[in-house]
């Protein structure tokens, strides 16, 4: 093979992960123009960076997606929001990422050019510099096309002390818009069950959010972002480790028309389906109107909502006050959601 | 959602929910058995027992086809797939149901087993045009609302003339379940059931007509429901006003999708290519005669019981397990000595704990509550 890269007719193969000069190529024409900084630049087995005094806040994620490329996003963008989100929930700035590569033998150039880039704008938006990374490729038949894995490091003010347990009775909860849009928009590309489904996924950092959250609460007791497992897995989760009960009221959690009618027709249920972009937090009581306020007053947090509140319950159960007006027990999953046969 | 969100209005539930608290007198029992585990889950998911007065009582019956299938179709299924290594294609709750060696669909998959996941018999037909060198098996299972959809595969592949396609038939009957639930307790002179909220998409398939015998022999009122918890808790008063009224009439509730004699062209296909088992095993219930369809011998091409040598299943029920008074309404999941101590929904034991639908397990997530 010649070593130019043809981002248009080659594929990846074997040699680009050989340590040569194709590899070489693929980094320096690719990746290091894309995420360019001077950090990056540097050309060094690591990124040196001056650390101000404070504590800093450390997060890794593996992003394995299918299909890579989804209405609203990309395996890319969200390998960045994935990892910048879980920096931000501590209330922390997020400032570095690293990216690792796992890139499947065949796999277009050109699509790891349109991830790539992807990546490299999706991090610029959200303020974080991409300064080391590293490439593998597998054989044919080994990867799905290209695995992703993102480590973020931020920078977390005095002030700021996020964590679930920190979570009490009498806390309100809040979600910053939409639930479902992310699982529901995916679900409707897999391959065995196309549908029409005017929805994109919500992927989106949400370190801006945040921190105008955190200016107006720096007292916030916890954040966290509901990916894998929806609402339900989160809350539930924080439910245990805070040891606390919850109770949400169905009619204020904000779900789409185009996500509350792909679930009814697939058999899920929203509150247990996948976010890219939202975030569930806790404060008190007397200041939750006020967080409210702000977090509407921001594009990312327009459609957000007062969800429920924090009980006291030795058993550490999410209920859910329906709207039809009875209660139910919004419980763990066993496993992935799978359909309902009837 | 036009026609989703009326049915699930909460002020027309509050104004169904206080006839019911006016209509129910006090002194008297009223326990209703929900066959369906569609009317389970709504039941569960709206909070509608919150609404009931305390004398109205809701069991939750057998239609759950993922609950009452024993362990050895299971285990026949995972021998397809593993042993006779054929793409073997289901519906989605199915993959994660135990069979007798704690191993499932799943967890076959994980070990190499080619399953897949589908939504459409028709998927099943589509994959094995696209794998000529595969034998690909349809693990079909359900009432009669699923089993139209594999006749239409079976007539399909036949006209197709396809050779690597077969159905691994488990579909089972409504009306023999309801007998097998009410007939024990007549035998015995006890009454466990004052009413039954019959089978909503069932009945869009069999008609209301097929449960007439049913309710005049166990002089048992029958109201078919629609799925919508307001649905639900409307067939929940016409129960209680049958009861009042000492009627036993099949009434339609849902009437915006069931008629009296059902969908003919569905019937016809089901006919066509199924026809009545001598008897089936039913987990919890056990062996009831006329109570599933096997394939007709003119479509054993697309049989895989045919087709495929299947070794006997050595699976045994748990003797403690309580599921068949459970099922038949004689006893509350707690009743049983397993429930919520080694039977949990992430290591079911028995019928009732194996779906959310089945009744172990909402009392699981529910009953926590209480």
């Amino acid at each position: 093979m010649s070593l130019d890269t043809d981002f248009a007719h080659d594929c990846v193969e074997m040699i680009h992960g050989g340590g040569g000069r194709a590899m070489r190529r693929l980094i320096d024409d690719l990746f290091l123009q894309a995420f360019d900084n001077p950090l990056l630049r540097a050309g060094d087995d690591q990124a040196c960076f001056q650390v101000a005094p404070g504590r800093m806040v450390m997060t890794t994620d593996s992003h394995v997606i299918s299909p890579l490329f989804f209405p609203g996003g990309d395996i890319g963008a969200l390998a960045v929001h994935g990892t910048v989100n879980d920096v931000c929930m501590s209330g922390a700035t997020p400032l570095y990422l690293s990216a690792a590569f796992i890139l499947e033998e065949g796999f277009p150039l050109r699509d790891l050019r349109r991830i790539v880039l992807s990546m490299a704008a999706a991090a610029r938006e959200a303020g974080v510099a991409i300064v080391t990374g590293d490439t593998k490729v597998v054989e044919r038949g080994k990867g799905d096309g290209v695995f992703i894995t993102t480590t973020g490091v931020g920078r977390l003010p005095d002030q700021v002390h996020c964590s679930a347990a920190r979570v009490a009775a009498g806390d309100k909860i809040l979600v910053n818009g939409f639930l479902g849009d992310h699982g529901v928009a995916i679900l409707s590309q897999r391959e065995n069950l196309t549908f029409e489904a005017n929805l994109r996924s919500d992927s989106q950092s949400l370190h801006d959010l945040v921190a105008t959250m955190v200016a107006v609460a720096p007292d916030l007791h916890c954040m966290r972002d509901p990916t894998r497992g929806g609402l339900a897995a989160t809350l539930n989760e924080i439910s245990q480790q805070a040891n606390v009960g919850m109770r949400l009221h169905e009619k204020a959690i904000p779900v789409r028309q185009e996500v509350r009618a792909a679930c009814e027709f697939l058999g899920l249920d929203p509150l247990y389906v996948a976010n890219e972009g939202k975030l569930v937090a806790f404060c008190a009581p007397e200041r939750a109107d006020a967080l409210l306020q702000a977090m509407r007053s921001h594009p990312k947090g327009r459609d957000a909502a007062i969800i429920g509140e924090v009980i006291e319950d030795e058993r550490r159960l999410v209920r859910l006050r329906t709207g039809f007006g009875g209660e139910r027990v919004v419980d763990w999953r066993s496993g992935d959601p799978l359909p309902r046969i009837c | 959602m036009k026609y989703i969100d009326e049915f699930r209005n909460g002020d027309y539930a509050a104004e169904v929910a206080r006839r019911i608290h006016a209509e129910a007198y006090p002194g008297r029992r009223y326990r209703f058995m929900e066959f369906c585990g569609g009317h389970t889950h709504t039941l569960f998911r709206y909070g509608i027992p919150d609404l009931l007065p305390a004398n109205v009582n809701m069991i939750h019956g057998p239609g759950c086809p993922v609950c009452v299938l024993p362990m050895a179709r299971i285990d026949a299924a995972i021998e397809l797939a593993v042993r006779h290594q054929v793409i073997l294609c289901s519906y989605g709750d199915m993959l994660r149901v135990p069979g007798a060696h704690r191993t499932s669909l799943l967890k076959a998959k994980a070990q190499g087993a080619d399953v897949r996941m589908l939504y459409s018999p028709a998927d099943a037909l589509r994959i094995a045009q696209e794998n000529p060198q595969r034998q690909v098996v349809f693990f079909a299972i359900g009432f009669e609302t699923t089993t139209p959809p594999t006749a239409a595969v079976l007539l399909k592949a036949r006209q197709l003339a396809l050779k690597n396609f077969s159905v691994f038939c488990n579909h089972v009957l409504t009306p023999p379940a309801i007998t097998g639930i009410l007939e024990p307790a007549q035998q015995a002179g006890e009454r466990i059931i004052e009413g039954l909220v019959g089978p909503g998409h069932v009945s869009v398939i069999t008609g209301g007509a097929a449960y007439e015998s049913l309710a005049r022999r166990y002089r048992t009122p029958i109201v078919i429901a629609g799925f919508e918890p307001l649905d639900v808790l409307h067939a929940i008063l016409l129960l209680v006003r049958q009861c009042n009224e000492n009627r036993y009439d099949v009434e339609n509730q849902y009437s915006r999708a069931v008629t009296a004699c059902g969908n003919a062209k569905a019937q016809s296909m089901v006919a066509q290519t199924m026809t009545l088992r001598d008897r089936f095993e039913w987990r919890g219930l056990g062996w009831m005669p006329h109570s599933a369809l096997r394939i007709m011998p003119e479509f054993a091409d697309f049989d895989a019981e045919a087709r495929f040598e299947l070794s006997p299943s050595d699976a045994r029920e748990n003797k403690a397990c309580e599921c068949p008074a459970v099922l038949r309404g004689a006893k509350s999941p707690t009743d049983c000595k397993l429930f919520a101590t080694v039977c949990t929904p992430d290591n079911p034991i028995g019928a009732c704990m194996v779906s959310s639908e089945g009744a172990c397990a909402a009392h699981y997530s529910y009953g926590h509550a209480r």
